[in-house]
């Protein structure tokens, strides 16, 4: 029973990752782009978190909130590029 | 206009450390489970990124006056360290030793060198992405 709500679900997932990707490739700003790409990280997170379940394993339960942590640092990063041209500046200016 | 990023600097007081208690915990948890030096010090060097993408290069440099490549050649010493120290008991390069150990707080200990070995790579992963971060970011001109 769980076996095939949890199949159900990955293939949601892969839909609505399948969607973002259409909006990453289609896009017409960088972001509309990147908005995507933050919303894939946190798709992927799901899906790992559902082939979990799917295994029966909790060894991916560390992948969870690394990638949380790393999907998170890529789009302040990114955003940070967009408004201020740098990603690391030197001196702040207070 | 001028711009202030009040909300990712304040969220950031707060991440730094959840991110920094993950590195650690990852980085003893290598035995047992998946984690070990290498996630673990890309992760506590990805915490420290957080931190220059928050402030700037030069509160950083404050905060942590170390010279990452310094890091990296004592991480290497670990390593190397934790190798020759076999050879001064007759056994070949690189074995490991592991024992009960009674340290006066934490009581009964099971302790392994393998983890000093873990400690050099933490420290070389940590020198080693730093320095590429801040050497690359840090256009001093």
């Amino acid at each position: 029973m769980i076996q095939t709500a949890v199949t159900i679900a990955i293939i949601c997932l892969a839909l609505s990752m399948l969607a973002l990707v259409y909006r990453i490739i289609k896009g017409p700003t960088l972001p509309d782009r990147i908005v995507a790409l933050d919303a894939v990280g946190v798709n992927i997170v799901g899906i790992v978190a559902l082939i979990c379940i799917k295994v029966d394993t909790t060894a991916y339960v560390e992948f969870i909130l690394l990638f949380g942590i790393l999907a998170f640092i890529g789009t302040v990063a990114f955003s940070k590029y967009l408004e201020k041209g740098v990603i690391i500046d030197h001196d702040r200016d207070r | 206009m001028k711009t202030s990023n009040v909300i990712l600097q304040s969220m950031t007081k707060v991440l730094l450390f959840l991110i920094m208690i993950f590195s650690i915990y990852i980085f003893f948890a290598g035995h047992y489970t998946p984690g070990g030096g290498f996630v673990g010090g890309l992760l506590t060097s990805g915490a420290i990124l957080l931190l220059l993408l928050a402030y700037d290069l030069q509160t950083v440099r404050n905060i942590l006056p170390v010279n990452f490549l310094y890091m990296v050649a004592v991480g290497l010493v670990f390593a190397i360290g934790t190798g020759a120290g076999s050879l001064i008991f007759n056994k070949p390069f690189l074995t490991h030793a592991f024992g009960d150990l009674h340290v006066p707080i934490l009581g009964e200990l099971h302790l392994h060198t393998a983890t000093l070995f873990d400690l050099g790579v933490y420290l070389v992963v940590v020198g080693v992405t730093m320095s590429i971060i801040q050497t690359i970011g840090g256009d001093d001109e």
